[in-house]
């Protein structure tokens, strides 16, 4: 168990600049939870931290020691791939040990160590089998298997289930999150896949064109996005936002647009507002309540039904907005409804960055 | 019952059309035309002299005889000496095993480092090494035989697997480069962190994976060694000269009357190697030639 520390990173290819002097800490016994668009740079973050790309600038240290130049075999790590990336030759149980033959570990080390990690996984069964001999979960066990038997400090996840199926990928998440609780060693997990981020991490870091947007708990970073591009990131169906202004009426501070006016006096606003100010409103799908009674604000335009809950599209004067509702349902399309937003749970951005106020 | 009737259907539609017998006389006749020659010279060589000077060429033998074999393979004169073309199929054996195994092995070393390794320069060498294939080899014949001559490996066995070597590297690091490349670059790191070095890659990982390849890569190599000629004649030496210049030999060597059917015979030895390989492996010879043609 080791915690990393990422000082001033910068990776560039030619021209350009993939990372742009990045810090990061991860703590030690944390699941860390990269998470981005395709070409955010999550995936050229991690291989960085594997020593499988050279650096152009800063530092990366693995446990207290500084790894920037250290040959991936040197530090400390162990690394999931996408494809697996098992050797075709060898048998599950010699995949799992190539390392430590390598390192020249006692042949009864190196037994008890695949072992445990087959016990772990339960692989045991598989052991004599070829990697062609297996499905893409056992696949994928076999690969983690590989990288438990190395007892490394930090265990590195590349999108390890996105060559998986909808079924097995849901329960291959959460063996990994069992055995990071079991464990408790450091995690760092990179994934285009917000469910994965939000059920796996302690933490997750959101990243954008090579830049952190923001890191937290994923409650904190879903509840409390720290800028537009994080509130629209996460959640499906997305954060509806509304373009407004602040106005403040003697105590109370409102956010008011062509549309509605919402009371946001409770905001936990990170510095007192400058009224007047331009803003864009971000409200959950699930915050939209919608009401019984009083006059009806829009109309229904679509219904997405999901099993346990609905997705109601509401156009109100011409702007769509969700709702996730979970009763039963006497609405239909076309319906007018009434429906209020919970100003306890908005986020307000500023336009200055498009940062949280 | 319905299985049997849409096996008739079918039947019915393979059914000779003019355009089908159009496409079979055509193809039937252009075997014809390449194995035309083919049977006069399996004639040939198992007729006597004297039927071969009646003229009739296509001809069953009249009086089968397999002594022009016998004495294609061991009497037969190559100039002076008068042992046959024995002496040239060991020969070529002797230099088609080492001209096969080596630049295998370094084909797929210069291939595997070109994939995975991507030294800085990497593409400008590999151009640089596919710019080699297209130098015609009399430009490079005469500095080659200075070379060798100056490394006092001229007119050796080492001097002429060391030109084959030489000769072959493009096509076998080719062959090997595109072969490599389509293997995930996350195995390669996956072995990168399990500590593998350059060699312990290649040899541990890199080869058992290769078979395929490996096998195309030795019948394109075995192949061409073996009807190699000038290299042969310029650079293996009076000691090593290889089955083709043999043969030339024993066809060019005439004392009185010109012995058709051990000089058939003779040519039939010759080209047995190649033959054999082409029937046994037609199928991977055929990806072979696919895999150097796609991809660049």
């Amino acid at each position: 168990m080791s915690n990393v520390s990422i000082r001033n990173l910068c990776i560039r290819y030619d021209e350009n600049e993939i990372i742009k002097s990045l810090d990061l800490d991860v703590i030690e016994s944390e699941f860390l939870v990269l998470l981005g668009p395709s070409g955010c740079g999550k995936s050229t973050l991690l291989h960085s931290i594997a020593g499988l790309i050279e650096v152009s600038d800063g530092t990366i240290a693995i446990g207290g020691q500084d790894m920037t130049w250290v040959d991936p075999s040197e530090r400390n790590i162990g690394m999931v791939f996408q494809s697996y990336a098992l050797y075709p030759t060898m048998s599950v149980e010699r995949n799992m040990s190539f390392g430590l033959r390598i390192k020249g570990t006692p042949a009864a080390e190196v037994e008890r160590r695949v072992q445990r990690a087959a016990e772990i996984l339960h692989l045991q069964p598989l052991l004599k089998r070829k990697p062609s001999q297996l499905s893409g979960g056992q696949r994928q066990r076999v690969a983690i298997g590989r990288a438990l038997v190395r007892e490394a400090g930090v265990l590195l996840f590349d999108e390890p289930l996105s060559n998986l199926d909808a079924k097995l990928r849901t329960d291959l998440r959460r063996e990994l999150k069992l055995l990071h609780k079991n464990l408790r060693s450091t995690m760092i997990y990179v994934t285009h896949d917000q469910v994965e981020a939000m059920t796996l991490a302690t933490r997750i870091v959101v990243m954008r064109d090579g830049v952190i947007q923001q890191i937290g708990t994923p409650g904190d970073v879903y509840e409390r996005p720290d800028n537009l591009f994080v509130a629209g990131f996460l959640g499906a169906p997305g954060m509806n936002f509304l373009s407004g202004s602040l106005a403040s009426e003697g105590p109370s501070i409102a956010f008011a647009s062509a549309r509605m006016n919402i009371d946001v006096s409770a905001y936990a606003f990170r510095e007192t507002p400058a009224t007047g100010q331009p803003v864009v409103l971000g409200i959950r799908p699930e915050h939209i309540r919608i009401e019984k009674q009083g006059n009806p604000n829009g109309v229904i335009s679509l219904i997405e039904p999901m099993g346990n809950h609905h997705v109601l599209w509401i156009d109100c004067n011409g702007t769509p907005l969700s709702a996730v509702v979970h009763d039963a349902l006497e609405l239909k399309a076309d319906d007018p409804v009434r429906f209020t937003i919970d100003s306890t749970k908005v986020s307000l951005f500023g336009q200055a960055g498009e940062r949280r106020l | 019952m319905s299985a049997t009737a849409v096996h008739a259907h079918r039947r019915q539609r393979r059914h000779l059309t003019p355009a089908r017998i159009g496409i079979y006389f055509f193809l039937l006749s252009a075997a014809a035309f390449f194995l035309m020659p083919l049977y006069i010279m399996l004639v040939t060589s198992v007729k006597t002299m004297d039927e071969i000077q009646l003229g009739n060429i296509f001809a069953l033998p009249a009086d089968f005889t397999i002594e022009p074999w016998e004495t294609a393979w061991s009497s037969a004169c190559t100039g002076v000496e008068c042992n046959g073309i024995r002496g040239g199929f060991f020969n070529s054996v002797a230099i088609a095993i080492p001209s096969t195994i080596f630049p295998i092995l370094l084909g797929a070393m210069n291939g595997y480092a070109l994939s995975f390794w991507k030294p800085r320069g990497a593409n400008l060498l590999f151009a640089l090494l596919m710019m080699g294939a297209f130098i015609p080899v009399q430009v490079m014949m005469f500095p080659l035989v200075r070379i060798m001559a100056t490394l006092g490996l001229f007119g050796s066995l080492p001097g002429i697997v060391l030109i084959h070597i030489v000769f072959s590297m493009p096509v076998m690091t080719l062959l090997f480069r595109n072969y490599y490349a389509s293997i995930p670059q996350e195995l390669f790191n996956a072995a990168r962190i399990d500590g593998g070095g350059f060699f312990r890659i290649f040899i541990q990982l890199m080869l058992p994976m290769s078979t395929p390849i490996i096998i195309v890569a030795a019948i394109m190599q075995v192949t061409g060694v073996w009807n190699d000629y000038i290299l042969g004649l310029v650079f293996a030496g009076r000691e090593n000269l290889p089955m083709t210049v043999q043969l030339n030999n024993v066809i060019n060597t005439t004392t009185g009357v010109r012995l058709y059917n051990v000089n058939m015979a003779a040519t039939i030895l010759t080209s047995l190697v190649p033959l054999t390989i082409y029937f046994v492996s037609g199928r991977w010879f055929v990806r072979g030639i696919a895999a150097g043609a796609v991809k660049g």
